[in-house]
């Protein structure tokens, strides 16, 4: 299959998750976005690892490993952000009774 | 030796004032110490007149080529030894003034005159930039905290205007260590250089635009009325004696042998007509002042437009004419801002439209006023004279002036009107009939007489006898203007 | 070899002196005392004056230097004086006319306290040591110094009763026209100096002549050069344009009068033109603008002088038109007959001042001669010296005058008989105002008011002194120019003078020519005192009107410069005073401080704190960067 594909899937699920972070105002909803354009990268990660291991592998057996641990690396910082993430949410919704994100901007006073 | 002690002198003697709670004991403290600068001064002029005495060097800091130089030459004698005469002489004028917090103001002060040597002696350039900004900040907190009523403002604008200006030379001055053979700060390793003539343009103009701040040349001026008027007047009194005389200094010592192409190209042409109209528009604007200070601001402006055409004008008349008019001009300026002191602290106000009759209330003040007024319109057997004639020879026989059938008739119109708006000031403060305010005047006391005395002595022996200032200046022209000569560099 | 004239310092050195002491101990020397010091000094120097006159016949030149008091590069300006017969001349007419006046100022002066009589003496010594520094300086910065010198003294005496601020401002006047003289005479230093490099009489004039190699002035350095020092004498000796703050002058004490603004410091200009005239003579058209503008001021001058009604200001325009004379001969060339002119005017024109101070001493300040009237009876002294005076100034034979003037109108008869005639009518009004004078003052019945009217008196014997020595002054002082006519070497002064001025060719004029001149004018003179006896010998009070008004106000030339000079002046500092410097210098530097704090406000705004906002930043950011990467980027 050529890359091109992978390539636009993992664009448009980028532009759809940086929409959603634009336009959405729920803290949730734009965590999810993040994820999406964060599995986005990890998607085009893959593919490009796929791609670059097929080419080399003659000449190099581990050539593309690279790519695949990164995703791994990526997916484990993600948990942790979410964990955060979440964390943070909750302890908002506990003081002002919304997830809005709009209310988010109390710092600058 | 001298070098050393000149500096270090007010330096210490300056951080030890902060610790003198009581107020007179700072104030001979302060006495005290600018008196024996005065003498190291008068010393290296005369018994310890020699290389090893006037010279110093140690390191400083190697990583970056730069040794902790400083150096006396005839140029640097002179103007020293107006440092170490004007302290003593402000100390003294102001000896009745009561200032909150004493001992700070005369630490400052001491401060501020351990800069000013430095600047005059430095021969690193690195070393110059470092007390360029150590004069400066002394005279930042002196006006901040002892000056007049709207003195922040007016302080805030001297401070971001000079501050500009010295951030604008330190790149110039690093630029210049860059392009240097041993990557050095030192005055010799940036006479050497020889850079193409679009590098000196640029860089002439980062310099420049710190020293005609500080000179002010028009229309970079319009800190120093203000400034002037606010300050408290013994801090006026550095920096319109001394402090403006940096910026002519570091022109004939770091601008004009280090880029002469650059000073070629903008000296002669852009700079001097903005000077000869700083000189016009100046003292124009001086006649219609009311108040002292800012009429004797915007003279001290007119005079320093014809010492920045004169620097210009590249020939040894010229040259020593500027020299020792720096030196004149301090002592005729301090003259009048003693004067503005004694009125300013007798009657309460500075207006001319305030004051009259003084002449015959105070009629010893009075003769001496007439006599450092008429100095500072260059009235022949006074010193000014002396400096004028020899810039205005200098300029007129000028080969490298473009404009000069323009420079010459509007500098000397200035002349005439330096008599105009001087002579009207005699007349407001001293003729005249007295009023409700000046009926009460009393003659001046004798601190005042005594250093009013010293500054019309000196005034008139420069006067009728210039010629020993002029030899001691002689060597350190022929160097400058050796160095700044453009004729092989443009004939290459 | 050492000179005896080397001691040519002591002249200026006893005012110099005296000046000081009477200066420094102004508190402490009684009245007496300070006239004493003041006159003595004075006295002194013309002691050593006569001394170096009768030496100099002997030597023709001789330059005493001292010590260098510039020496820079190649200029080099010795401290030095020039001894000959032009300014061992001068020295004798400064110190004698000046010794008389201290003298007569003793008394004249004596209700002064102690102080300002003190201050009186400082700043009259000091005049006359500036005085002889011009006329002994042997280069033209000493002259130049002296010359500015005599300007300040000038300026203090003028200012002299400096409560009244009429007079400050009369003072102010005459110390910034003279400033306008100066500039051009520095300039005119300047330029000498650029084609010379040297500024002593002695090497340029060598330069003019061609005497020295490789340097060498061209026509028009010679033209510009002349035409500037002339310019500074119109300040200095009050010529038109800047002839005007001569009558302000007058508001100084009347001895001051009869010395500065009568026989002395005006007369500098003629003085450095005559030391010059090697200078004046290599160029026509300077020599003809001398003469027109000479000219035209003794007529202007004269008219003027016609319908004033103040006795000094009446003298002070006599002053500007014999001035105006004496450059009409330096115009044509006739340097000798000029100071000629020179030395009998200052004695008859510092007697005639001295005579209206004892008039006016007598009439306890009042100037105005509508108030006096019948004078002679009272004051025979002061009446019969005035009359030798009136008589010297309108050029009666054998008064001075007439052989001075003589002198001048014959040479200006060789240049051109129009001029003659213009000149000869100057003559008349010379005449004619100067007996109107007379006859107003001296003749008819007293006008004033009875308490000036007991206390009429003659003045005391040390002012009647000095006036009876100067009128007979007047009446020899035409000996020493006795023309060919009437005595075979009879021109002793031209002879004297020879060794500076050379003396011009054969008169072409025939001998029965120039008795038919003097006889034209002296007659003509008579007429125009018949004229003035018949109108002003019974004085009737009359308001100007038309032409007579316009006299009488001087022409309007005062108001004319206020409007063309002054105050456009005025009007375009107090311009930049009030707008330009305010809204554009200040509001350049204030505009920068106002526009980093506007734009910090702005840019303020984007912190909104909305994460949106910043990730919409962001997206836009890296959007352009991928654009200008991408397409952009060559």
């Amino acid at each position: 299959m050529p890359i091109n594909y992978y390539i636009f899937l993992s664009l448009a699920l980028f532009c759809i998750g940086m929409v959603g972070v634009l336009t959405r105002r729920n803290a949730i909803i734009v965590f999810m976005c993040i994820e999406l354009m964060l599995n986005a990268v990890n998607l085009l990660l893959v593919a490009f690892s796929k791609m670059h291991h097929l080419k080399n592998a003659v000449a190099n057996a581990s050539a593309g490993g690279d790519g695949q641990l990164f995703v791994f690396f990526i997916m484990v910082v993600a948990a942790a952000e979410v964990s955060v993430g979440l964390a943070i949410i909750v302890m908002l919704y506990r003081n002002v009774r919304s997830v809005d994100i709009n209310f988010l901007n109390r710092l600058k006073h | 030796m001298i070098a050393l002690l000149l500096i270090l002198i007010p330096l210490l003697s300056g951080l030890v004032s902060f610790f003198l709670k009581k107020e007179n004991t700072a104030r001979a403290w302060a006495l005290f110490s600018s008196l024996f600068t005065l003498a190291v001064s008068l010393l290296g002029l005369t018994l310890m007149n020699n290389e090893g005495n006037l010279h110093f060097k140690t390191e400083w800091l190697p990583d970056l080529g730069s040794s902790f130089s400083i150096g006396l030459d005839g140029m640097g004698q002179l103007i020293c030894l107006l440092t170490a005469i004007s302290f003593p002489i402000i100390f003294i004028s102001t000896w009745h003034h009561v200032y909150k917090k004493a001992h700070n103001f005369f630490a400052l002060m001491l401060l501020s005159q351990a800069g000013l040597m430095g600047v005059f002696l430095a021969m690193d350039a690195l070393v110059f930039y470092f007390f360029w900004e150590l004069a400066l900040v002394p005279v930042y907190f002196l006006c901040s905290i002892w000056g007049g009523e709207k003195r922040i403002a007016a302080t805030f604008k001297f401070f971001v205007y000079t501050f500009i200006g010295s951030l604008l030379m330190l790149v110039g001055l690093i630029y210049l260590q860059s392009q240097t053979a041993d990557r050095s700060f030192d005055i010799t390793s940036f006479y050497n250089l020889s850079l193409s003539g679009n590098s000196q343009n640029w860089v002439f103009l980062l310099l420049f635009a710190a020293f005609a701040i500080k000179m002010p040349v028009f229309p970079f001026h319009s800190w120093q009325p203000d400034t002037y008027e606010q300050a408290p007047t013994a801090t006026t009194m550095v920096l319109s004696a001394i402090m403006v005389k940096m910026g002519v200094f570091a022109v004939i010592r770091w601008l004009l042998p280090v880029l002469p192409l650059g000073s070629y190209a903008y000296g002669e042409t852009t700079v001097s007509i903005l000077a000869v109209i700083g000189m016009v528009y100046a003292s124009l604007l001086a006649m219609r002042q009311n108040d002292m200070k800012r009429l004797i601001a915007y003279s001290s402006i007119a005079h320093i437009g014809l010492m920045v055409i004169a620097i210009f004008a590249e020939n040894k008349t010229a040259m020593q004419g500027v020299m020792i008019q720096m030196f004149n001009h301090g002592i005729i300026i301090i003259g009048l801002w003693i004067i503005v002191e004694i009125i300013e602290q007798k009657f309460g106000t500075r207006k001319l439209s305030d004051l009259g009759g003084l002449a015959q209330k105070a009629p010893v003040m009075a003769l001496l006023f007439v006599v450092i007024a008429l100095a500072n319109i260059a009235l022949p057997l006074t010193n000014a004279f002396v400096g004028e004639f020899l810039m205005f020879t200098g300029i007129f026989t000028s080969a490298v002036f473009k404009y000069e059938l323009f420079i010459i008739p509007a500098a000397g119109l200035c002349i005439i009107l330096g008599a105009v708006y001087m002579l009207n000031m005699l007349q407001k403060v001293l003729y005249g009939n007295t009023n409700t305010l000046t009926a009460s005047g009393t003659d001046i006391r004798l601190n005042e007489k005594l250093v009013l005395g010293v500054i019309v002595i000196l005034i008139i022996a420069g006067g009728v006898y210039p010629q020993p200032f002029l030899d001691l200046t002689k060597e350190t022209t022929e160097l400058i203007l050796k160095e700044s000569d453009v004729l092989p560099l443009l004939n290459k | 070899m050492q000179n005896s004239l080397q001691i040519a310092w002591l002249v200026p050195f006893f005012p110099l002196l005296g000046f000081l002491i009477i200066g420094l101990g102004r508190k402490y020397l009684s009245k007496s005392l300070t006239g004493v010091i003041g006159s003595g000094t004075v006295f002194l120097s013309l002691l050593v004056s006569v001394w170096i006159f009768f030496l100099v016949k002997n030597e023709n030149v001789h330059v005493a230097a001292y010590f260098n008091f510039i020496s820079v590069d190649k200029l080099v300006i010795p401290f030095a004086f020039q001894v000959d017969a032009l300014s061992s001349l001068f020295l004798l007419i400064i110190t004698g006319v000046g010794f008389l006046i201290h003298v007569y100022s003793v008394s004249y002066m004596q209700q002064e306290a102690k102080e300002h009589f003190a201050r009186y003496f400082s700043y009259l010594n000091l005049f006359i040591f500036s005085m002889l520094l011009l006329v002994m300086g042997s280069n033209f910065v000493i002259l130049f110094i002296g010359w500015e010198g005599v300007g300040l003294c000038s300026y203090l005496l003028i200012g002299y009763w400096f409560k009244d601020n009429g007079n400050n401002y009369a003072a102010r006047k005459a110390f910034i026209m003279n400033r306008i003289g100066d500039l051009a005479f520095l300039v005119a230093i300047f330029w000498i100096i650029s084609k010379t490099g040297a500024v002593n009489f002695n090497e340029v004039f060598a330069v003019a002549q061609g005497q020295v190699e490789g340097k060498s002035f061209s026509a028009n350095d010679i033209t510009i050069i002349t035409l500037l020092l002339f310019f500074g004498a119109c300040g200095k000796s009050a010529q038109i344009p800047l002839y005007t703050w001569l009558p302000d002058a007058m508001a100084g004490p009347t001895p001051v009068s009869a010395l500065i603004h009568a026989a002395t410091m005006v007369t500098a200009g003629i003085y450095m033109i005559a030391r010059c005239n090697i200078l004046y003579s290599m160029s026509d058209v300077t020599q003809d603008i001398i003469m027109i503008i000479g000219l035209a001021t003794a007529i202007l001058a004269a008219t003027i002088a016609l319908k004033q009604n103040d006795i000094k200001k009446i003298l002070a325009y006599s002053t500007v038109s014999q001035l105006g004379y004496m450059f009409l001969a330096l115009g044509v060339g006739a340097y000798s007959a000029a100071v000629f002119h020179v030395m009998t005017h200052a004695f008859f024109k510092a007697l005639l001042f001295l005579g209206s101070g004892s008039v006016i001493h007598a009439m306890n300040g009042e100037q105005d001669i509508r108030n006096m009237g019948g004078l002679s009876k009272k004051l025979k002294i002061t009446y019969f010296t005035f009359l030798i005076g009136c008589l010297a100034i309108a050029g009666i034979p054998p008064f001075s005058g007439f052989f001075s003037k003589d002198a001048i109108l014959l040479s200006v008869f060789e240049k051109n008989p129009v001029i003659y005639a213009i000149a000869l009518s100057g003559a008349l009004l010379t005449a004619f105002y100067m007996f109107r004078l007379l006859f107003t003052t001296f003749y008819g019945s007293f006008r004033g008011t009875e308490e000036q009217k007991s206390h009429l008196h003659e003045s005391p014997v040390a002012m009647t002194i000095p006036l009876i020595i100067l009128a007979v002054l007047s009446i020899l002082g035409g000996i020493v120019g006795i023309p060919e006519v009437f005595m075979h070497n009879g021109e002793k002064l031209k002879v004297f003078l020879s060794p500076v001025i050379a003396v011009s060719t054969e008169h072409s004029v025939s001998h029965s020519t120039e008795y038919l001149l003097m006889g034209l004018s002296t007659g003509l003179v008579l007429v125009a005192i018949l004229f003035a006896w018949n109108k002003y010998r019974n004085y009737k009070k009359i308001t100007e009107k038309g032409f007579g008004k316009l006299l009488e106000n001087k022409w309007y030339v005062d108001e004319l410069y206020d409007k063309l000079v002054v105050n456009p002046i005025l009007k375009f500092a107090g311009f930049l005073n009030n707008v330009f410097e305010k809204q554009v210098v200040e509001g350049l530097v204030n505009g920068v401080g106002r526009f980093v704090n506007y734009s910090s406000r702005q840019f303020r705004l984007m912190q909104s704190g909305q994460v949106g906002n910043y990730v919409l930043l962001m997206v836009v950011s890296i959007l352009l960067l991928l654009v200008f990467q991408f397409y952009l980027k060559k």
